[in-house]
């Protein structure tokens, strides 16, 4: 049981500077996920904690002891990879003894380990067999196995489940949240997936470009975004963004865009108030649009044309024209919308989201 | 059929009017053999015909200019009494051995570097390959003047170190001379080692490294416990080809020593050469080179089965 600390990590590689300033404290028992598109540096961190790179400045901490030379081996660490990198020419029972092996432990521990282990992960059948001769699923498994065997201080997951089809990812993903549950070891995990990230995460840290973006649980993300980009990154489907200019008219703010007039929460005065007379991002979630009849006041909504129609069963995403942009509204299963119908969609006045424009940074 | 016009499209013909020979060949059978052909003949002519005509001219006493006639194994009785044959086979198996066991050893230690990440690699690795690369004669006879008791450039070197005093006659002195032929036997096979058990090492995954460093392996057990079972069937491979290629070699002692001093460098396609046509006895000459084969046979099988049995494991 461990906590992690890491301090102004870098990492530069020739003339990329692939991870930039990260700070970040994982508690004990905690489940962090990284997340963010390809290249944002959340691999190379991970593979930082790891071992596997070089720190180019700052440090890793576990346990109040810095790791930065340490050698992956004396970090009690262990690491899932995104192809399972499972011994090809040992068997399964093999494969998860050998970091027990190597670290010289009993026979009988190291059988005893073995068998628990492949009994909470349900391939204790598989044990003699060749990594060739499994499934994807059952691959990933043993891999989970050969980490959980070791009882290390921190797992690191690499981007696990990317491998497997979305049917199966979805229930290892189920999986792995009871296992952590269970064994309550310190967790790392990178995924590019958001919804992994969401559902995994007691807290997700989102990254781009090297940078930390936004550390927080879920719903801290999915609510209060501090950026554009976790704005636009966390949540599927994705926030909608217009730009809009901020007037004042007798009092109150508004904020004034191609097809969109609408009247800024009182909330919003405060932080809006320095922005009269400029141009902000306003962001509004599918899921906070909702169809309302023409006679609604038209200071709490938009009017739109429906251009697409996607039936989803439980909920239908309608891809509307709101003057020149697209948005896309989520709506109730009931309605029965078609192509080229004019509505007028009521946006939630307390799931208004505006943006810096030039710093894309929450208001 | 050419006065159909541009404007009416011809009608699609299900089965249109072929020659015999297209009929013929639409049969899978024939088309099988066709296609086979080239190849058979090439083996036939160029290998089954030689092997066969050998073993039949192991059996008589053919001469150059006389044809003989049947003699049985007379031959091969002649070979088991003949002391330098003894000799050719027993230089044949250590010269082998020897050699086999240093260009893996070496070879396995350039391909272990040269996997690594470093500055210049594609240079390196090019300049790896050019004793493998350069014609044998040409780089063997570079050796028998680096090997050559008066112009020797390695005497020289020995003699400035202070290690050697007077002049060491490498090619000359039956016990040199065999290993001077080995060293320049491991200098030319090593890059083949090298560069073959680099493409090898390149199939394995860094991740099994990465995931084995993390398991607690130092680099001792991963090359052992990794790298190297990983690396086997490769291994044998290359092994294989190379105890093939090293048991019948024939230019490196050629041209080095010609199989002296005083028949001591001889191995069996050196003795056979110099037998069959530097003295004209066809026959025996045959004999010689025929001797190689149940060795050769024997090899080829061992390691196709263990191939066979690590691939399948």
């Amino acid at each position: 049981m461990a906590q992690v600390a890491i301090r102004n990590l870098n990492k530069m590689y020739d003339d990329v500077h692939a991870v930039k300033d990260v700070n970040l404290d994982i508690r004990d028992k905690e489940f962090v996920v990284l997340v963010g598109p390809s290249g944002c540096g959340k691999t190379t961190t991970l593979r930082m904690v790891a071992g596997l790179e070089s720190i180019t400045s700052g440090r890793i901490l576990i346990d109040d002891q810095v790791v930065n030379d340490l050698a992956p081996m004396d970090r009690d660490i262990a690491m899932v990879f995104q192809n399972y990198a499972l011994y090809p020419h040992m068997s399964v029972y093999d494969n998860m003894a050998f970091g027990l092996k190597m670290r010289k432990f009993e026979k009988s521990e190291i059988q005893k380990r073995v068998q628990d282990a492949a009994e909470i992960l349900g391939i204790q059948d598989y044990l003699k067999r060749k990594p060739r001769q499994l499934s994807g699923g059952q691959r990933q498994r043993v891999a989970l196995g050969r980490a959980i065997v070791r009882h290390p201080r921190v797992f690191l997951f690499d981007e696990p489940l990317s491998n497997l089809d979305a049917k199966l990812r979805v229930q290892m993903r189920v999986e792995l949240k009871k296992l952590h549950e269970r064994l309550g070891t310190t967790a790392i995990y990178v995924t590019h997936d958001q919804v992994e990230a969401m559902t995994l995460g007691d807290r997700v840290v989102v990254m781009r470009d090297g940078w930390v973006q936004q550390v927080g649980d879920p719903m801290e993300l999915y609510n209060e975004p501090a950026n554009l980009f976790v704005a636009g990154f966390i949540g599927s489907p994705a926030m909608n963004f217009a730009t809009v200019r901020i007037t004042a008219e007798n009092g109150d703010l508004w904020a004034v865009g191609d097809g969109i007039r609408l009247k800024a929460p009182a909330a919003f005065a405060n932080s809006l108030g320095p922005y009269t007379g400029k141009e902000v991002v306003f962001g509004i979630r599918p899921e906070n649009l909702r169809i309302v009849p023409d006679t609604d006041p038209a200071e709490m909504s938009i009017d739109a044309i429906v251009e697409v129609v996607e039936r989803l069963g439980s909920e239908i995403l309608l891809d509307v024209a709101v003057g020149p942009i697209t948005m896309v509204a989520a709506v109730e299963p009931t309605v029965r919308a078609k192509v080229h119908d004019r509505l007028r969609l009521a946006v939630n006045p307390d799931r208004l989201h505006f943006f810096d424009i030039e710093r894309e940074t929450a208001i | 059929m050419a006065t159909a016009g541009a404007a009416t499209p011809r009608p699609y013909v299900a089965t249109p009017r072929r020659g015999p020979i297209t009929r013929l060949l639409e049969d899978e059978r024939w088309l099988a053999s066709a296609l086979l052909l080239p190849t058979i003949v090439l083996l036939g002519l160029f290998i089954a015909y030689p092997f066969v005509k050998g073993v039949l001219l192991a059996v008589t006493d053919t001469k150059v200019g006389i044809p003989g006639k049947f003699v049985g194994f007379d031959n091969f009785e002649k070979l088991w009494h003949d002391n330098i044959f003894h000799v050719a086979v027993y230089n044949t198996f250590l010269y082998t051995a020897v050699t086999t066991v240093f260009k893996l050893a070496l070879g396995l230690w350039l391909a272990l570097l040269l996997n690594r990440h470093f500055r210049g690699k594609a240079m390196v690795r090019a300049f790896i390959l050019l004793p493998f690369i350069i014609p044998t004669v040409l780089s063997t006879f570079a050796w028998k003047w680096m090997f050559d008791p008066t112009f020797s450039v390695l005497n020289w070197i020995l003699y400035q170190a202070n290690i050697i005093t007077g002049r060491v006659n490498w090619l000359g002195d039956p016990d040199l001379a065999i290993i001077s032929v080995m060293v320049v036997n491991i200098w030319r096979g090593v890059p083949f080692f090298a560069i073959t058990l680099l493409a090898g090492l390149q199939t394995i995954s860094p991740e099994l490294h990465e995931a084995a460093a993390i398991d607690g392996a130092r680099a001792w057990n991963r090359f052992r416990h990794v790298t190297w079972p990983l690396l086997l069937p490769v291994t044998m491979v290359v092994v294989l080809f190379s105890v093939i290629q090293t048991f019948a070699d024939f230019q490196l002692v050629y041209v080095l020593t010609g199989g002296g001093p005083a028949n001591a460098t001889h191995l069996f396609a050196t003795y056979a050469y110099q037998i069959g046509v530097g003295t004209g006895l066809l026959s025996e000459g045959a004999a010689v080179s025929l001797a190689i084969f149940p060795v050769l046979l024997l090899v080829v099988i061992i390691q196709l089965l263990y191939i066979r049995r690590v691939e399948t494991v």
